[in-house]
């Protein structure tokens, strides 16, 4: 009989395509792969499979979720030893977050990282990048808030069609 | 991944370190550890009290980066000690003795523009260290300041805008401010004071001279103050103790609340 699609997973190619199924609990429309947090997939010979995920921030309460959702969903495809590791080195940064993830995001309404802007010595007097309304397209926007509904966002407001947003802060 | 310092198995890039430098680096894990956990537990104190929505989520938003950066500072120092203490253990069942933060942290919430000057004394300083830090020996360490660094940097700009709003607003948000600013003065001196330990711990590379932050701090803190038409206050009486345990009468009443639960059911889980 052939492995079926559906069979326990041998490899970590395979460990990955059952990992495209674990999102962000907070943003569910991105991948722990889109995210950039899934740092690694290891199998050994004997099919014991280790995840590596990095947090976004260091106090992010989703990562247990995350760690728990990636265990559930592998050992339900019938992995039988399942490791999920946490490192912190190197630190996550939104460069790691994939091209198809910040187009969903944007879909969702949440503006994705600007492209190029980063913390540096001396950013407390930089320039806000300009940050594109996910509603409209304006670029006419203005920040209300550094902090926002999870530690990873901001809160803005677009001027052209008045909506609220979040914007996925660059770090 | 080998450039991947793993958190599970600190056995394994633990720095060699004789007992007595050992037992001082614990101590001044527990220091940077301590400084998130009770500065986190008071922005905490702001949840639902804050003067508007998004400054109430901004401070506890700061809180739980904090209390991340504490939960792994102190879970380091469990390790390197290796007498089989956890982040849990040292976050509630130590006594306000034990206890290695700066005085500035436990200092009470007060207005909020009290409580953006202390962030900003604070995070100016934090800003500075963690960018030191991430060239530690201490791997483990270095990674988490590789983490913090960047919140630290956040934490700046946020606080230091309020800093520069409030002292450039009105003459009561300025006369608020300003008042702050002179009454935590007396805390920032702490920051930059070695202790006796530590000179044997920054020749190891472990960590930053203390009195090696000063400069860069003065410089920002100078830069906001200027913006901020606020006027830095003289030095004077200053106040310390913190990294021996020579606390403020604040830090007690923090630890009832932070540690009541693990007190009374000593182990309980949820």
């Amino acid at each position: 009989m052939t492995l079926a699609a559906t069979s326990t997973p041998k490899d970590a190619a395979d460990v990955r395509a059952l990992l495209d199924a674990v999102t962000d609990p907070e943003i569910p429309v991105l991948t722990i792969g889109d995210l950039g947090i899934l740092r690694d997939v290891r199998v050994d010979d004997a099919g014991a499979v280790t995840v590596v995920i990095t947090p976004t921030y260091t106090g992010c309460p989703a990562m247990s979720a995350i760690e728990l959702a990636i265990r559930d969903r592998l050992l339900e495809a019938g992995c039988e030893a399942v490791r999920v590791e946490t490192v912190l080195s190197p630190a996550w940064t939104t460069d790691w977050m994939s091209a198809e993830g910040r187009r969903k995001l944007e879909a969702y309404g949440i503006a994705p990282p600007a492209d190029g802007a980063g913390e540096g010595r001396g950013a407390l007097f930089a320039a806000d990048p300009t940050v594109r309304c996910p509603h409209c397209g304006s670029q006419e926007t203005e920040k209300v808030s550094e902090f926002g509904s999870t530690a990873c966002k901001a809160l803005y407001r677009c001027r052209a069609c008045a909506e609220p947003f979040d914007y996925f802060k660059c770090i | 991944m080998n450039e991947t310092e793993l958190m599970d198995q600190p056995a394994a890039n633990a720095p060699a370190l004789d007992a007595g430098t050992q037992a001082i680096f614990v101590d001044y894990l527990l220091h940077l550890g301590d400084n998130g956990l009770i500065l986190g537990q008071r922005l905490g104190e702001w949840c639902g009290h804050g003067p508007v929505l998004e400054e109430d989520i901004a401070m506890t938003n700061i809180a739980l980066d904090l209390i991340g950066q504490a939960r792994m500072l102190l879970t380091r120092a469990g390790e390197i000690e290796g007498a089989g203490r956890d982040e849990d253990a040292l976050a509630y069942t130590r006594d306000a003795l034990a206890f290695r933060n700066l005085l500035l942290v436990e200092q009470p919430n007060g207005d909020f523009a009290l409580t953006m000057v202390r962030q900003f004394l604070f995070s100016a300083w934090s800003y500075e260290l963690y960018r030191r830090l991430t060239a530690s020996t201490d791997p483990g360490l270095a990674a988490i300041a590789a983490k913090a660094v960047k919140e630290a940097a956040y934490h700046r700009r946020h606080s230091g805008e309020w800093l520069i709003r409030l002292g450039d607003g009105t003459a009561e948000s300025k006369r608020r401010a300003q008042d702050a600013l002179d009454d935590l003065w007396i805390f920032t001196d702490e920051m930059f004071e070695a202790q006796p330990g530590d000179a044997a711990l920054a020749a190891a590379g472990l960590i930053p001279e203390p009195s090696s932050l000063r400069p860069d701090w003065e410089a920002m803190v100078e830069r906001v103050l200027a913006e901020a038409t606020l006027t830095r206050p003289d030095p004077g009486f200053r106040r310390e103790g913190g990294r021996t345990g020579r606390h403020s009468e604040y830090l007690g009443h923090i630890l009832s609340e932070l540690q009541f639960l693990q007190r009374a059911y000593p182990g309980a889980q949820w």
